[in-house]
């Protein structure tokens, strides 16, 4: 299955999501510290996150990956520190621009057909009528489910399951997009078809934010790494030369395969 | 024994024959627990969503009346309806008192309880596994209410065939506020109760077995619910 690329921007659908020439990158992260059961799991991480680059989150577990995004998605609200998305200031969590979306580890799907997923998501971006029937044949084209919208959704394979949730991201044309270790939980070949639609929504402009624990996955699809270790932003380096030579003991360590704690 | 065997056959008869007063005993039985149950469904279902999603201050309070409430003992129901709707009673003015609009009221309170805490549950339980999700669609908590109470329609149906059964079933409401009045009032449990102690066996038996088969129905139904959401919830 070949992901077929598309240009978001090529229209300008006229929805309340904003228009999509309208950028909402850089995404900063100040000072950023989130304490949960009274230990600070993410501790003063700054961080500016450009357009462009696939920029891939690597740590250890329990370094604060899932964390990290959650709080730049909104998900989370940081105890201290602030998310600014083209230098304006989030007032809270769930409000930050529209024009982002995540992927989750274990995908969550509504109790219906593959296809009211979709509509659903695009019904909460106030996407309705033709514009919402061509977005929905669109994402699931691109994901390879087209033969599958009248299904149930929660009767597909894990990994098809993975790639809905990808549909329902592609269908809101994003400019963000955040996964979090999205082919954790699958076997080679869902892994590389999900690696596939990232690429793809790459090439289409999507800016890709992903965590994984795999390297060789880090390596196929990284720009540049952005490195963690115990809530904190150890290391930050275009891709290649992170892999050849990190600058930081716990990279080093990390990439040789140590333990870290 | 004779007079047991008898009573069946004239109870079929009556069944099989269609006899006006039994037809007319069962429509209205129906016909007043059906819409007791659409009206407490209307109103439990998002009290119940609501409830499940929202925090405020004497939420807990309201979850434990609520799973109490569903246990109030019809008589009781049937009292505190009565004294509303007696002509002394604040609601006396409409005029209410043993007309079936009377029985329908007692009923939704009845059933009100059980739709709205069967509800809250399954929405809560629904709302832990999606709100993650949700959020980061952008759905406001308000938003989510039909998205979760479309996605528990198998749970909920199963609750609203319960407050069906419970309504269906119960004698102490509607025999109070409605007075089991003949061709206005009188449905098939109220009727039973009056036909077994004037000694007509025949009718009660037949409204007996009818009332039987309505709950069969309803548990096949609730089955058949259970089934159908395996294939879209495995």
């Amino acid at each position: 299955m070949t992901p077929r690329p598309v240009t978001p921007g090529d229209e300008a659908p006229r929805t309340s999501e904003g228009r999509f020439d309208v950028p909402i990158l850089p995404l900063e992260l100040r000072d950023l510290c989130f304490e949960a059961g009274g230990r600070r799991l993410i501790d003063g991480l700054s961080l500016r996150i450009e357009a462009g680059p696939r920029t891939i989150v690597l740590g250890p577990n329990g370094a604060g990956k899932s964390l990290l995004l959650r709080l730049a998605h909104g998900l989370l609200r940081p105890s201290a520190g602030a998310v600014l998305w083209r230098n304006r200031k989030v007032a809270g969590a769930g409000r930050g621009p529209r024009r982002q979306a995540m992927v989750f580890q274990k995908p969550v799907l509504l109790r219906r057909s593959v296809a009211a997923n979709l509509e659903h998501a695009l019904s909460l971006h106030r996407v309705a009528g033709a514009e919402r029937r061509r977005r929905c044949g669109e994402a699931l084209e691109a994901t390879g489910l087209s033969e599958r919208a009248a299904q149930p959704a929660r009767s597909l394979s894990g990994g098809e399951q993975q790639r809905l949730a990808l549909a329902r991201a592609w269908a809101l044309k994003p400019q963000v997009l955040f996964l979090d270790e999205p082919t954790s939980a699958l076997d080679p070949a869902a892994t590389r078809t999900v690696e596939e639609i990232v690429q793809a929504l790459h090439r289409a402009g999507t800016k890709i934010v992903m965590t994984t624990h795999d390297l060789g996955q880090a390596k196929r699809l990284a720009d540049e790494v952005v490195f963690l270790h115990r809530g904190r932003l150890v290391e930050r380096a275009p891709a290649n030369r992170f892999f050849r030579e990190p600058q930081t003991r716990e990279a080093q360590a990390f990439l040789a395969g140590d333990l870290l704690w | 024994m004779d007079n047991l065997l008898a009573a069946f056959a004239q109870a079929f008869g009556l069944l099989i024959s269609l006899d006006a007063d039994l037809l007319e005993i069962v429509g209205l039985s129906l016909r007043v627990s059906l819409t007791a149950v659409l009206l407490a469904a209307a109103i439990g279902l998002p009290l119940g969503a609501a409830v499940a999603l929202f925090r405020f201050p004497g939420r807990q309070g309201l979850v434990v009346l609520l799973n109490a409430l569903m246990g109030l003992p019809p008589v009781v129901v049937g009292l505190v309806v009565y004294l509303l709707l007696s002509r002394s009673g604040p609601l006396g003015v409409l005029g209410l008192l043993f007309t079936p609009a009377a029985m329908i009221a007692a009923q939704v309170v009845l059933v009100l309880p059980i739709v709205a805490a069967l509800a809250r549950q399954a929405v809560e339980d629904l709302w832990q596994e999606y709100e993650e999700q949700l959020r980061s669609l952008g759905s406001s908590t308000a938003r989510a209410i039909p998205t979760l109470l479309w996605d528990g329609r198998f749970t909920l149906l199963t609750a609203i065939l319960a407050g069906f059964g419970r309504a269906s079933a119960e004698v102490g409401a509607v025999m109070i506020v409605g007075g089991n009045i003949d061709h206005v009032t009188r449905v098939m449990t109220t009727a039973i109760a009056l036909e077994t102690a004037r000694g007509d066996l025949a009718l009660a038996l037949g409204l007996g077995i009818v009332l039987l088969t309505l709950t069969v129905l309803i548990n096949g139904g609730a089955e058949l619910v259970r089934r159908w959401a395996r294939d879209w919830a495995p």
